[in-house]
Order: structure tokens, then C-alpha cells, then sequence
């Protein structure tokens, strides 16, 4: 399933290190970032160029929070729950998200644009509340500003939708 | 403000990346050319120790004789890894140094690297420091062309390189051994010592573990002389300065550079603009998740290692999270606790079943649910938490048990009243 392109630049960058398996997560990341998850077909083929066995790869992609088995939107917005943002306004922070995106906790919009996680502590306490979309951090969260990063994320997914 | 030297942000900028030349105008990679021309690695070692740096990072190990624990004869190739991943709650120092000064951390590495003659760092860093990673990987390409970096360091015989290693996220990736695991591809599960990384770390090579914040002193230290670094603290028993990041009930959260010494007071009223409007101290954390309740009678204390554990309290990272009185402190231990019981690997049994069996207990306590003896269940099961197999468990008894000790009234508060008091 992974395209020769990613397998070559994968097979080059792992000849690159004397353990294989130390590109474990760069791998996993790349082809997250190409198809969103790891599906049980790239966690084999993943395995084989890392020269693990299938369920070694696995035991390590469970254990992360940022490998993801399952499918997911365009977007993953994950909410800090640790204690700085708790303190300051994550319960808020989360009913906004689930009534305006019309999802639970763990669920995908039905377009395919957002899906919404938890996450612990992210390292951003002096902005609390804060939230990543996919790799970026959003900080001093508040319903308004939320409205405008959703709403900028929307309009972008329609232009590249038209191209 | 200002009044206290600054050492790892003497060159911070308000909104931007000091860049290698603004480095090194400041008297940037002085220390490592010094170094590579005429001092061994021994010196070096010798110099850091004198200094008394500790370790940042949590533990508070001094540098030097983590360095000097690597044997004479050690096999080759040694490695360096830089812990960077900073997921303890609470504690953010890391990526406001990365951003403030990337090139005063990777002198710092390059000189740890030379002390204990590694050939590869890794720098280990968290998925949502993406940012950080991305900065560090464009400037150590910048150390790399300038020379301080790759084959033949600065024309000498020394060849040294740092590759940036993304973790998939977990906060046990941080502790001193799981990173190892982490690193190397495999389950990252705490690695019991002995022996020790330094003596077999990665793939069995001597490895020293060290904190970003750590090696970011390294240079100044050899610049200026450990004297001068011991002469920075408040304390007699201190040495140098330190990253503190506040955040919680305070007017301005943030992370500053004051010396080891400076007082708790100072650090909330001066550099924090003080507590919010309407709001009154009621505790801190003083070093992050994994610390004690620190109730107003130490408000005045002076922030050191030496002097927070005379009264049983650890400044840990010196992330220090501020409670008001408006906060139930049952609910915040409730959320630490959550953190920590799904953070735990699962590899040893105190902590896969001890955390969530705490956290259950103080779930029904918050929720109406609790009954008296609770209260020595809990006591009880935290005390197990120092059997487990690294330091995660008994970290993540120093809330649970300190509410108990310094807050017992507001739990019975909630168990007799069904509820909890403050919603």
C-alpha cells in the first residue's frame, strides 16, 4: 500500500543508521502524516523495512499517544487536561469543541475534517488553555478564538478541495 | 526585574530566535574552542564538578560526577543524550530556552560530548515541541557549518554529531533510562540499574542522560569559572541560576531566570505580578507534578534543593503550579493522579494498579461518593508506590499523600458533606 516514492526515501533514510529500528517513530510519523493513521497494512510493510517483525512494531505504535491505529480527520485536535489547563478552563474548552463540531470525545466530524482527542500536559501551562491541531499549539484558548482557527482550517480544506 | 545576572537568557529576545552570530558576540563557543585547544577531558569533568552544577531535570544529580561515572577504560563509541522531554506537568523551561537560545544547549552538548568523549548525541525531544525540534535542527546544521559540529571539531582530532530524535510521547520516554528504550526502538520501559547508562546505555555503550537546561550551563561554567557559578545562588549551599516556570493562579505565568536561593514570595509577587485578582495562595507544587503540597507556611522559602528537601519538599523542576483558594485540592489531585495512572508504562504492578485504584477512591471522594475509610486506603496505597520500579509512582505519591497530610479537612469536607465544597 505505500507508494515506491515513500518506501525509497524510508529504505535510504534508515541505510542512513546502524539500528533500523531507531527510525520506528520517524517512519510511523511520515506515514501519518501521508495517510493520517497507521493501518494494519503500513504496520506491516512499516515492519519490514525497520526489520522488525510486525508485533514489535506494534508494541511500540500502542504505546505512544501520538501513533495512531485508527482512522481519523484531516485535522486531530487534541485538549490538554493536565492540571495548568484543568485550572483553567478545560471544561470549557471541551463543551465548546463537542457542541460546535457536533462530536464526542474520540469521534471524527462527519466530513472528515476534525477529530477530537485528549492529551496530557503539552508543555504550553503559562498559556493555558491550550490545544494542538496536528502539530501546532494553540494557546490562551477562548470560544472566539477557537471559532477563527476552526473557521481558517474550513476555508483552507475548501480551496484545496477545488484545485 | 533584571537585577539578578542572567546566564541562559543574557541574550533573549522578546519575539525571536537569538541567531549563532548574536551567540557568539556574547562570548559564544569561546568555552569550546578554549577547551579543544588546550584542556582533557578530564579538566573539564573536574571544573563542572567544582561548580556543583545539579542536574535540572528533577533529580538534582550533579553533573560532573554523572560525567566522571563513566569508566576511564569505557568502551567506544559513548553516546550523549539530551532529555528534552519535558512532560512533567507543569514544567515548560525547555522549550522557552530552545526558543530563547538554541546555541548555548548545543555548546553545552558538544562540550558534555568532548568530557566524556562521546561520538553522537541524540536529542531527544516531544511531539508538541515540533517547533523546537524544527529550530534545533536548523541550528545545529548553522553549528555544523561553522565547524562546532561533525569531523575534525574545530581542526582537531575530536569528531562529535547530534542527530534531533522525535518521541512518540509519553512521559515516561523522560525518565533516565526509559529514554534509552525509547531511543533504541523498543517498548520504553524504565531499565532497572545497575548497571548504569553510563556504563551500559544505548546498545550496551556507556551513555550519559542529561537535562537541556543542564548542559545549557556547561559553557558558561567553563567561561567564567565555578566560582563565579556558586557565587550566583542566594544559598551557601547553591550554585548558579535557574529556569523557573510558573503557571497557575498568578497574574503573569511565565519562565524567568533567577538564582537558586531566590525566594518562593519574590518569585509570585515580582516576577509573577502577583495572584490573581480575587485570588489568595493556598499551595504550590514547587517543582512539578511529581512534588509535594506546598502550604503557605513555607510562602517565604528559599528555592534550592538543599533547602526545600530540609523541610520534605523537592524543587524538582522548579516548575511551580499555584492553587488558590477557590480550588479544590482534591480535584487537582484527582487530575494529577489521572495523569500519572494513564502516563504509567504498566510494567510494574505498584504503579499499573496502585494509580488507578487511588485515582477510583478520589474520584468518588470529589464526586459525593467517599466514604471515612478512604482516607487509610489511600494513605495505605500511596506507601506502595515506592515499590515500583521508578521513580513515576513515588512521584505521583507526593500530591496524593501531601493533600492528606496538609489538607485532610477539606477530604473529610467532601466525604461528610456527599459533595465537594467548592462547586
Amino acid at each position: 500500500m505505500l507508494p515506491d516514492e515513500l518506501r525509497e526515501q524510508f529504505a535510504k533514510e534508515i541505510a542512513q543508521v546502524e539500528n533500523p529500528r531507531e527510525k520506528a517513530i520517524d517512519v510511523m510519523y511520515e506515514i501519518q502524516r501521508n495517510f493520517g493513521y497507521m493501518s494494519d497494512g503500513a504496520m506491516i510493510e512499516a515492519a519490514e523495512l525497520l526489520s522488525m517483525s510486525p508485533v514489535e512494531l506494534e508494541e511500540i505504535a500502542t504505546f505512544y499517544n501520538f501513533i495512531l491505529r485508527e482512522p481519523v480527520g484531516r485535522h486531530v485536535i487534541r485538549v490538554c487536561d493536565s492540571a495548568m489547563c484543568w485550572l483553567d478552563g478545560y471544561q470549557s474548552i471541551l463543551d465548546y469543541l463537542r457542541s460546535r463540531l457536533k462530536v464526542e470525545m474520540g469521534g471524527t466530524t462527519d466530513d472528515g475534517l476534525f477529530t477530537l482527542l485528549p492529551v496530557c500536559c503539552i508543555g504550553y501551562c503559562d498559556r493555558a488553555p491550550a490545544m494542538m491541531i496536528n502539530r501546532t499549539v494553540y494557546g490562551y484558548l477562548t470560544t472566539e478564538k477557537i471559532d477563527r482557527i476552526l473557521q481558517t482550517l474550513v476555508d483552507q480544506s475548501k480551496t484545496s478541495s477545488s484545485d | 526585574m533584571g537585577e539578578y545576572p542572567q546566564v541562559l537568557f543574557q541574550n533573549r529576545k522578546p519575539r525571536r530566535i537569538v541567531t549563532l552570530d548574536e551567540y557568539r558576540q556574547s562570548g559564544g563557543y569561546q568555552a569550546l574552542e578554549r577547551i579543544i585547544r588546550g584542556k582533557t577531558p578530564k579538566q573539564v569533568i573536574e571544573r563542572v564538578t567544582e561548580a556543583e552544577l545539579r542536574g535540572r531535570g528533577g533529580a538534582g544529580f550533579p553533573a560532573g560526577k554523572k560525567w566522571s561515572l563513566v569508566p576511564d577504560d569505557a568502551p567506544f563509541p559513548r553516546y550523549i543524550v539530551v532529555n528534552s522531554d519535558e512532560m512533567e506537568p507543569g514544567t515548560f523551561k525547555d522549550r522557552v530556552l530552545i526558543h530563547a537560545d538554541p546555541h548555548t544547549v548545543i555548546e553545552g552538548i558538544i562540550i558534555a560530548a568532548y568530557a566524556v568523549s562521546a561520538e553522537k548525541g541524540f536529542f531527544f525531544i516531544r511531539p508538541s515541541y515540533e517547533t523546537s525540534a524544527v529550530i534545533l535542527e536548523r541550528e545545529l546544521e548553522n553549528a555544523r557549518q561553522a565547524g562546532y559540529l561533525g569531523d575534525n571539531i574545530l581542526g582537531s582530532d575530536f569528531s562529535f554529531d547530534i542527530l534531533v530524535h522525535r518521541s512518540g510521547g509519553r512521559y515516561i520516554c523522560g525518565e533516565g533510562t526509559a529514554i534509552l528504550n525509547a531511543i533504541m526502538g523498543k517498548r520504553p520501559n524504565p531499565i532497572k540499574p545497575p548497571p548504569y547508562p553510563t556504563v551500559k546505555g544505548l546498545w550496551e555503550q556507556p551513555t550519559v542522560v542529561n537535562n537541556v537546561e543542564t548542559l545549557a550551563f556547561v559553557p558558561h561554567i567553563i567561561r567564567n569559572g565555578p566560582d563565579w557559578f556558586k557565587s550566583l545562588a542566594l544559598t551557601e549551599s547553591g550554585s548558579g541560576t535557574k529556569l523557573y516556570c510558573i503557571s497557575g493562579k498568578v497574574n503573569n505565568p511565565c519562565c524567568v531566570e533567577l538564582p537558586i536561593g531566590v525566594r518562593l514570595s519574590e518569585i509570585i509577587e515580582e516576577h509573577c505580578q502577583g495572584m490573581r485578582p480575587g485570588s489568595e495562595f493556598k499551595a504550590c507544587l514547587p517543582g512539578g507534578a511529581s512534588t509535594r503540597y506546598m502550604t503557605p507556611e513555607h510562602y517565604d522559602i528559599q528555592m534550592d534543593f538543599d533547602t526545600l528537601s530540609e523541610v520534605d519538599h523537592r524543587l524538582g523542576t522548579a516548575a511551580i503550579m499555584v492553587f488558590d483558594h477557590k480550588t479544590c485540592l482534591v480535584a487537582a489531585t484527582l487530575n494529577l493522579t489521572e495523569f500519572f495512572a494513564r502516563e504509567s508504562c504498566g510494567w510494574c504492578t505498584p504503579c499499573r494498579e496502585g494509580l488507578p485504584y487511588v485515582r477510583d477512591l478520589l474520584w468518588r471522594i470529589e464526586n459525593g461518593e467517599g466514604r471515612e475509610e478512604f482516607i487509610p486506603m489511600i494513605r495505605t496505597m500511596s506507601k506502595h508506590f515506592w515499590n515500583a520500579y521508578c521513580a513515576l509512582a513515588p512521584g505521583a505519591a507526593g500530591p496524593i499523600e501531601s493533600l492528606l497530610t496538609f489538607f485532610e479537612d477539606e477530604v473529610r469536607e467532601h466525604i461528610s458533606q456527599k459533595k465537594c465544597p467548592f462547586k
